[in-house]
């Protein structure tokens, strides 16, 4: 299955003209982040609302790193690996302090937990400007595509392939985790925790385990975000992208990776979206330009309410039943 | 080697209220034992303290003559299992997927074979799928092992509550309320399985039942322990204590002679 993606992304990665090789690119980056977050909400119950400041940790991970090896003169193929190794560690680590604190904490209490996360990193970020460089953020150099692969090769086709690759192998392992013993005892712990627990599971540990995994795509997501746009700046990470992040897995069919894909497309076609909205209608620049900031929220916004009571299952709810609809019309 | 689960002289009190003073009981390897008594009386309170939910504040515990702290997610190590009052099932799970999930402590595959999906952590899923549905089987429920539970008749799920249970192959099976909601068939279904639990060939247990239904004590329990604002005021046979005047006073206030004319 993950065999057959990577060979249709390649096929794609020919197809399609340059931009949309940089928009899908975007999406697998994105989709790190959203399967990581279903399997934390859907599956596991615990709502994050900071996931935006472990992508910002990954990202910032990459940028130190690669400018660490850039500084040093050093190049090759083998570094970028390195770094998104090492931003994987240190949100692993972020997250795991997080984790501890929301497995003692319930409803309320743990978005209000993950919601100073996600408004404390980017701050973090800014303070520390020595280190971050404040809200103009860093660059993050990355190396050309390898020669071995022509001296023509358009570079958004090797971004894709790389974040492409990077994303199924986050699939494999998350769907892998998720038919085992741990994908049950995370929907235990999330159903009845007294059950859980007379069953011989250590609920906190499992909570903790979770939010870890999730930590860990969120961070490879936010480095792969930032080794796309070769750079990053806190206001990429505020808030706003927590909160669509969540909207996106609710949306796309919480609990779900199938899900979790709607979301990412859905995260990077409605910015989009808005800005050809906002073309359409002839504005003045400065109510375009405000618009195209908080028309994308709001039109989440909307969306969201509409999927919730049309298909509580969100898309992937919506298609499988559809599926399953036609299968028992069709025996 | 008759000891089994022995509780000393537990006290627990909740603020001002006393909960349960002085209680002793023993629950000897294959017998059933029950606890009865009037709302309140400190019956869900001494399952919580032999689970671990609440710490005794005076007095001590003993499994096979060994002190015992248990904590919650380490009994069924311990050998003991327990139900829960309705039926606590997960909802998200299927009925086999609950019933898996009961023997929780005996799965062996680590995280990092789940996480690449190493032969090892499906065998470690495949056996255990294969023992809840003996297990459902033995129970007569194995046609359900794909249900989602919500679907299910009560009766069904109360059932999948026990499965879960036993999956952990106690030595010790704590019952708590497990007649409440079904009806009067069901009820003798369960009376005769639940006295079939200390008899079968394969992990007998003992068990120890909290119920409301007189009927279904008197059915299936060796001994009994009468509790009464967290005392013990009697226990014996069913028969003993259905005649101790001390058991009648606590159900009905007052002893019949009072009462009448």
């Amino acid at each position: 299955m993950v065999l057959a993606a990577g060979v249709l992304l390649v096929g794609v990665s020919y197809a399609v003209e340059p931009f949309r090789n940089f928009q899908l690119a975007t999406v697998a980056a994105y989709l790190c982040a959203t399967a990581g977050l279903t399997v934390l909400t859907g599956l596991n119950g615990q709502l994050s609302l900071g996931h935006g400041a472990l992508m910002a940790t990954g990202a910032y991970t990459v940028a130190l790193c690669q400018n660490a090896f850039a500084d040093r003169g050093m190049t090759g193929g083998w570094l970028l690996p390195i770094s998104l190794t090492a931003a994987i560690v240190s949100t692993v680590a972020v997250g795991a302090v997080v984790g501890v604190a929301a497995a003692r904490l319930r409803g309320p209490y743990l978005a209000g937990v993950t919601l100073a996360v996600a408004v404390v990193v980017p701050a973090l970020a800014v303070t520390f400007d020595g280190v971050f460089n404040g809200e103009q953020g860093l660059s993050v150099p990355v190396e050309p595509p390898p020669l071995a692969l022509g001296p023509y090769f358009p570079y958004e086709r090797w971004q894709l392939w790389l974040t492409g690759a990077a994303t199924l192998l986050v699939l494999l392992l998350l769907a892998n985790l998720i038919r085992s013993r741990y994908g049950r005892t995370f929907r235990a712990v999330r159903d009845d925790e007294v059950a859980a627990r007379l069953a011989g599971i250590h609920v906190a540990r499992t909570q903790v385990l979770a939010f870890v995994v999730s930590a860990a795509t969120a961070g490879l997501g936010g480095a792969l975000l930032a080794v796309l746009a070769q750079s990053v700046s806190p206001g990429a990470f505020s808030l706003t992208l927590s909160l669509f992040l969540l909207m996106a897995v609710v949306i796309g069919g919480l609990g779900r990776l199938a899900g979790a894909v709607w979301g990412a497309v859905l995260l990077v076609a409605l910015p989009d979206l808005t800005h050809s909205v906002t073309e359409l209608l002839t504005l003045s620049p400065a109510v375009a330009q405000r618009l195209e900031g908080n028309l994308p929220l709001a039109i989440f916004g909307l969306t969201l309410i509409v999927v919730m009571i049309a298909a509580p299952g969100g898309i992937q709810g919506l298609l499988s039943g559809l599926g399953r609809r036609l299968r028992a019309r069709r025996s | 080697m008759e000891r089994g689960l022995e509780l000393h002289h537990i006290g627990v009190r909740f603020g001002g209220l006393t909960a349960l003073d002085d209680v002793s009981l023993r629950v000897p390897p294959n017998r059933v034992v029950g606890v009865i008594g009037p709302n309140g009386a400190g019956k869900t309170t001494l399952f919580n303290v032999i689970c671990g939910f609440v710490a005794p504040e005076s007095g001590s515990l003993t499994l096979d003559g060994r002190p015992l702290r248990p904590r919650p997610h380490r009994l069924t190590r311990l050998g003991i299992a327990r139900t829960l009052q309705g039926t606590g099932l997960f909802a998200g799970l299927s009925v086999v997927e609950n019933v898996m999930t009961g023997a929780s402590h005996t799965a062996r595959a680590g995280f990092a074979s789940a996480l690449l999906g190493l032969p090892a952590s499906d065998r470690d899923e495949r056996r255990l799928r294969e023992h809840a549905l003996a297990i459902l089987d033995d129970l007569g429920i194995a046609a359900h092992a794909d249900a989602a539970p919500s679907t299910l008749p009560f009766a069904v799920r109360q059932r999948v509550a026990l499965a879960r249970a036993l999956a952990a192959r106690p030595r010790l099976l704590l019952l708590d309320e497990p007649a409440g909601g079904l009806g009067a068939d069901d009820i003798a279904e369960l009376a005769e399985l639940v006295r079939q639990l200390p008899r079968r060939d394969a992990d007998p247990c003992a068990v120890l039942l909290v119920e409301h239904h007189m009927d279904l004590v008197m059915a299936v329990c060796d001994e009994l322990v009468v509790l009464d604002f967290g005392r013990v005021i009697a226990t014996g046979t069913p028969d003993q204590v259905r005649d101790d005047p001390a058991v009648t006073d606590a159900y009905l206030g007052a002893t019949v002679e009072e009462v009448s004319p």
